[in-house]
């Protein structure tokens, strides 16, 4: 008879301290997930490789309904602007497109890309500090709604608008202070020292320009409400003011992006689930200052919103293996993933949940989580509770939809395979992961480099 | 390789190092290891019956036991 052998685990010890107790603490988080949506991670691993970004369509569609849902029973004109460089990979540009929301793109490579994805140019916010002539002319063709960056580009766009008879549709950036640390003012004209009123008066004596909005982009990873709510205060009173002035309604209050995502940031003492303010909350900061000052019902103007990270952070999960557990010179346990900054861009930024894909025992201990290059850099986490991991072990990311796809790096390892879930849990292959050769593809090797004396 | 004499360890895993006053949690396994040091045993013959009562690769356990028991050192609980 063959006697089945128990489950093993590592034998571990841990030194018991005592210090004062942490009012704040809570529940050690780290529930296996065995799956995404309702398919198993193993599969996921198995199937597309490891590591391997995986997308939940149902996921982002619940968030774009909920905010839209949020905002809509406060204000009656709003409209959602899906932010490109957030996640600009083409099918989950296609789920916000499909929810409603318009493009908002800040680069010509960008704007291509929502031009590509079938968004008509009227609905296409051109958004950032560099677009070039050709670039300009191509959206005021388009009748895309140009937000002006800086006096340069008002200027160039009105001499375009000459040159080529064109009348685009425009809105300025405007930069303000609005309490929060670190003051954004390196984009659009300034509020308080009277720049962002002299480029309107500058844009409404142009007979070529067609002001229609009023843009503002307050910061990333915003805490404050009230920040929001002086924003839109003084939007507001720049819209009332041309209305008194030159008799013109602003047809639109642009108030950008920067709602935080549920992450933790470094640093932070308590989780980003305890900190992070509510959709609703944003809301209704935003909709009592415009709904209060003071506009006639049908002149008040459409709101939107051009969030990004909120809506699709946490539809977004990075799995991955344990590559080695090694133990460092100061006792500390380090377990190297098969998945870095490269790969993960936001861990500079986040201390990420990380959680086990397959069952554990009761024992848990502290460690350094890293990734796979060979740089001292390459921190997923410095510190985190987790079962005892094994080589072989899958882990699961959390909230990593935002900026990732986006930001991460061609650097000593190859971009993964990004996988969607749809709604009726199939997967398709949304991104194929990179090869050598197409990565070679792009280099030239000059003839007299191409002899190689070491063959 | 043998357990210091005057360490207390108990069956469920707690240790306790009297000239240091440290105390320990050891999971299972590793109270497991622990009685059969404190037995004097050498690491081969731990090597042999861990690996006959459990689900793992003999070269898997030696590293860990490796790793295990240069932690007791490090925690001066082996001699």
């Amino acid at each position: 008879m063959i006697m089945k052998k128990e489950r093993y685990e590592r034998p571990v010890i841990l030194k018991m301290n005592t210090g004062l107790m942490n009012k704040f603490g809570k529940k050690t988080d780290f529930e296996a997930v065995t799956h995404i949506e309702s398919v198993p991670v193993k599969s996921l691993l198995s199937d597309y490789g490891s590591p391997l970004f995986v997308i939940s369509e149902k996921q982002i569609r619940r968030n774009v309904q909920n905010a839209i849902r949020i905002f809509k029973t406060r204000y009656p004109k709003v409209q959602f602007a899906w932010s490109y460089k957030t996640n600009y990979v083409s099918a989950v540009c296609q789920i916000f497109h499909q929810e409603g929301s318009w493009a908002e793109v800040v680069s010509g490579f960008e704007y291509d890309k929502a031009i590509e994805n079938g968004v008509p140019g009227n609905k296409i916010i051109f958004n950032g500090p560099d677009k070039s002539d050709d670039q300009l002319v191509l959206a005021a063709r388009n009748n895309s709604l140009i937000h002006i960056d800086h006096y340069d580009e008002l200027y160039s766009l009105i001499r375009l608008s000459e040159e080529h008879s064109l009348k685009p549709r425009v809105a300025i950036r405007i930069n303000m202070d609005t309490g929060i640390y670190p003051k954004w003012d390196r984009f659009g004209f300034n509020f308080e020292n009277g720049q962002a009123w002299n480029a309107i008066t500058r844009i409404i004596n142009s007979s070529n320009l067609n002001l229609v909005g009023l843009h503002c982009h307050i910061g990333t990873f915003m805490l404050s409400p009230s920040a929001y709510a002086i924003a839109a205060r003084n939007l507001c009173e720049l819209a009332w003011s041309i209305k008194e002035k030159y008799n013109r309604n602003i047809q639109y209050i642009d108030l950008g992006g920067g709602f935080p995502s549920v992450n933790t940031l470094k640093g932070a003492y308590l989780p980003g689930s305890d900190t992070v303010p509510s959709i609703d909350q944003f809301a209704d900061a935003i909709t009592d200052v415009i709904l209060g000052y003071g506009f006639k019902q049908d002149e008040l103007p459409l709101l939107i919103l051009e969030t990004g990270r909120a809506l699709v952070d946490d539809a977004g999960y990075l799995l991955g293996t344990v590559l080695a557990t090694k133990r460092l010179s100061d006792g500390r346990r380090a377990t190297i993933l098969d998945f870095g900054l490269n790969s993960l861009f936001t861990s500079l930024w986040y201390d990420h949940k990380v959680s086990p894909a397959q069952a554990y025992g009761d024992y848990t201990e502290e460690m350094v989580l890293y990734g796979p290059l060979c740089m001292n850099i390459d921190v997923v986490r410095e510190s985190i509770i987790l079962p005892l991991l094994e080589k072989g072990n899958q882990v699961v990311v959390h909230k990593v939809g935002a900026y990732n796809m986006t930001q991460w790096m061609q650097f000593i390892t190859l971009r993964p395979n990004i996988v969607l879930i749809d709604s009726e849990n199939n997967t398709h292959v949304i991104r194929k992961a990179e090869t050598r050769e197409y990565i070679e593809s792009m280099e030239q090797v000059p003839e007299h480099l191409k002899e190689n004396p070491l063959k | 390789m043998k357990l210091k004499k005057n360490i207390a360890t108990s069956e469920e895993g707690f240790i306790f190092n009297p000239s240091t006053g440290d105390s320990f949690s050891v999971n299972p396994i590793g109270t497991e290891i622990l009685a059969l040091l404190k037995k004097d045993k050498p690491l081969d013959e731990i090597i042999e019956i861990m690996c006959e009562k459990y689900d793992v690769d003999r070269s898997i356990f030696e590293k860990d036991l490796d790793d295990f028991t240069s932690q007791l050192k490090e925690y001066t609980i082996l001699d």
